[in-house]
């Protein structure tokens, strides 16, 4: 879950690399030079690591709590995913940064099947080495207009930095609303990641302030490096609005196996979050091999009345995803929206949707699920909606549609649907199709390739998606599902 | 100038052989109407042309404009000026109408080394030709055949062969489930891609439309050969008296 994206304010490729050296050259990331911990987990190492972060007391504490919880915990086996027993005593938890002396020191070094994959996805030449891992350093030397972003923000009053960084910066702010919307003990990986969370995104938009530009983790040096268990935290005050970016198309390989990110997001009355991530981790190869473990818990509190929360997910990397970005809808009028796209390809196998938890008055959601399945893979959607008995006149409207791409793969889908209250509305519809070979050749037909027309027939089927998305988060997110989606047909 | 020269194809689907020794030469200028009873290969021999997967050319060959054109894949036939239309289009919900025919135009293009089309030129050329095919503006930002009715789906073909100008209009049925005023618009589509350096194949199980229409060369098809060929006068007789008499004497 890291990097680009460029905000529509600052969209020049060249800004951008002044910009990531800039942060880079002020020391937004912290400690470059610490070591490995070696593998394994005791409180001593989760010691060590508030340690090494500085961090103040509460927070340790609280770290050990969700140690202390999780050890009591067994990992979920409800979703449709099977992989091997992680041994969690194998893993480091405190990984320095990966070193430069092994890094790529230009792109002539660099695997150039990744390249290719790059120039399909339209990435710009320099920022290509970046994401290819070429020691930042070697291709961003240049001076900042970083500048300009960072005061603009801070102009508008906006908080805007690592996760690390707001611990010492605001803990006042982190210790009023960290665990209150994803508890410790939520579940078993939310609970590991609150115990050895590295590091993420923290932002903050105060009371009325329509944050003047998208914010992206592009713009956050250290995202790049925030490691396996992310932790990003958002707080849009009373009438605030932000919208925010997350990930990058282009396919993002790391050596940890296991990803587990917790977001919280958290409204209050009028404010707007609006949450956008494109996912494309290493997915394994053809044969399944590889690939990340991304399982992510994220959600949204509506607290406030009339806030509102919208997640728009375009997932198409990870060998197994598990993931349902949620919205708790507390405040009265408050609306909760999930737009997702979920590709999965060869083996891959996603179990992804959202819970939308009405609980105050006359709350509205909106869930539109968007599955592609190629090869052998296995897609579900998970939703639950939940209307309690507080929530009168609440409504919901979901939208689950699967396509299929072949005939080895399944598509699957699990909406479950609690209604305490008799004056709820719930709409539920749901389609499965296939690409039928008819349509590719009427459009081979008309002169277009077998690859274009399954892109213009997959593009057709995410349309109501990707208007969700950020303009340019979209024309990617299109060139995405093109290569992911590459040799799947014929 | 031969247009499609077809010599002696035979091909199957599956293990089963449809067409059985097909001959037939269509020059630039030519319209010629296919007729013949159900089941007996005018859809096959269309999408054999077309290229179509899983249909098994076994004998015989094809050429295009002096080109093999077996060879080609469906997209380069149809870059190269050969259009089929489907008997049946094909609904593609998601895929908007007006999307369809840029991308097959700029495919077109692309193919002949030229640019993409200017948004503006052809947004105004394909108002033009919905109009002229008596469509709603509304249909072009529809799904690609999605939810249209028969006749709609047919005369959308229509807009489709008049935007891309093929040299060769290879037509399955498509005045079938028309009204009458559909069948004319329709006709009159057709009528205007004709010209000295095009080509033009009907097939058609009706008169009515060749009244429109007025072919060269009118076949019959049966069983997977052509048994009898003719001017328009034989669609005439074909009306009047049924398929037995002429499959009688042909047999
Ligand atoms: N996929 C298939 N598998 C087996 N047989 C097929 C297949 N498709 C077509 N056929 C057979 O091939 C024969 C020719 O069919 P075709 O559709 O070409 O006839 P047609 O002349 O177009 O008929 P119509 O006038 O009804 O449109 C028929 O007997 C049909 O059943
Ligand atoms: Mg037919």
């Amino acid at each position: 879950m890291t990097d680009r994206t460029a905000s529509p304010t600052i969209s020049d490729s060249q800004e951008i690399e002044h910009l990531v050296q800039r942060e880079y050259k002020y020391g937004f990331t912290t400690d470059i030079e610490q070591e490995i911990i070696p593998p394994g987990l005791n409180e001593a190492v989760i010691r060590l690591i508030s340690a090494k972060k500085n961090e103040p007391e509460f927070l340790l504490e609280w770290r050990l709590k969700a140690y202390r919880h999780w050890l009591t915990m067994t990992p979920p086996t409800w979703a449709h995913v099977h992989y091997p027993p992680i041994d969690y005593q194998a893993l480091s938890y405190f990984a320095a940064p990966k070193s430069r002396e092994n890094a790529p020191k230009s792109l002539d070094e660099v695997d150039p099947k990744l390249l290719e994959t790059y120039a399909k996805l339209g990435i710009p030449l320099h920022e290509r080495a970046a994401l290819a891992g070429v020691a930042v350093d070697a291709v961003f030397d240049s001076v900042s207009v970083t500048t300009t972003f960072r005061e603009k923000l801070a102009e508008a009053g906006v908080i805007f930095c690592s996760f690390s960084e707001a611990v010492h910066s605001h803990p006042e702010i982190i210790r009023q609303y960290l665990g209150t919307v994803v508890p410790a003990s939520d579940n078993y990986y939310a609970a590991l990641n609150s115990a050895v969370f590295s590091d993420g995104s923290f932002v903050f938009i105060p009371k009325g302030v329509r944050c003047p530009m998208e914010l992206s983790t592009y713009f956050r040096i250290n995202a790049r490096n925030t490691g396996q268990f992310e932790r990003t935290l958002i707080i849009a005050e009373e009438g605030a609005h932000v919208s925010y970016l997350e990930g990058c198309t282009a396919p993002q390989r790391d050596e940890n196996q296991l990803h587990a990110a917790v977001v919280e997001l958290i409204t209050l009355d009028d404010a707007t979050i609006k949450y956008s991530t494109v996912q494309n981790w290493y997915p394994g190869d053809e044969e399944g091999k590889g690939g990340i473990y991304n399982f992510v818990t994220k959600r949204g509190d509506a607290r406030g009345a009339r806030s509102k929360i919208t997640w728009t997910q375009v997932e198409a990397g990870s060998a197994i995803t598990w993931k349902y970005p949620s919205c708790i809808l507390r405040g009265d009028d408050s609306v909760g929206e999930f737009y997702s796209v979920a590709v999965s390809n060869n083996y891959q196998q996603v179990d992804s949707g959202t819970k939308m938890i009405h609980l105050g008055k006359r709350t509205r959601s909106t869930i539109v699920s968007k599955s592609i399945s190629a090869g052998r893979s296995q897609n579900s959607y998970r939703g639950l909606v939940h209307i309690a008995k507080s929530a009168d006149d609440a409504r919901n409207f979901t939208q689950c549609d699967a396509l299929l791409i072949g005939d080895r793969n399944g598509a699957h889908t699990f909406p479950y649907i609690e209604a305490k209250n008799p004056s709820a509305q719930i709409e539920h519809e749901a389609t499965t199709s296939k690409i039928s070979d008819d349509q590719i050749f009427y459009l081979q037909s008309r002169g277009i390739s077998e690859e274009n027309a399954t892109n213009m027939i997959v593009n057709g089927f995410c349309k109501d998606v990707f208007n969700e998305l950020p303009m340019e988060f979209a024309v990617e997110a299109q060139a995405l599902l093109a290569v992911s989606l590459e040799g799947s047909v014929g | 100038m031969k247009l499609l020269d077809i010599h002696n194809l035979h091909a199957k689907i599956g293990e089963k052989p449809i067409l059985r020794g097909i001959n037939l030469t269509v020059n630039a200028g030519e319209v010629h109407a296919i007729m013949g009873p159900n089941g007996s290969g005018k859809s096959t021999l269309c999408q054999v042309l077309g290229g179509r997967e899983g249909y098994e050319v076994t004998e015989g060959s094809v050429h295009f404009e002096g080109q093999d054109l077996l060879e080609r894949s469906t997209e380069e036939r149809a870059t190269a000026g050969l259009l089929l239309g489907f008997q049946h289009p094909v609904e593609i919900p998601g895929v908007k109408n007006i999307y369809l025919l840029k991308e097959a135009l700029n495919a077109q293009r692309a193919a002949q080394g030229l640019s993409e089309v200017d948004t503006f030129a052809f947004m105004k050329q394909v108002r033009e030709l919905t109009k002229s095919m008596g469509m709603d503006d509304a249909f072009l930002h529809r799904g690609v055949n999605d939810g249209f009715s028969g006749g709609e789906k047919k005369r959308n073909e229509i807009l489709q062969m008049l935007l891309l100008q093929p040299k060769l209009a290879l037509l399955d049925e498509t005045d079938s489930g028309l009204d009458i005023d559909a069948l004319k618009i329709v006709s009159e589509g057709i009528n205007r891609l004709r010209g000295s350096d095009r080509g033009i194949v009907l097939v058609t199980h009706y008169q009515r439309l060749l009244s429109y229409v007025e072919p060269d060369f009118v076949h019959i098809l049966y069983q997977g050969r052509i048994i009898k060929s003719g001017d328009k006068s034989l669609a005439l007789q074909l009306e009047a008296e049924g398929y037995q008499d002429i499959l009688d004497a042909a047999s």
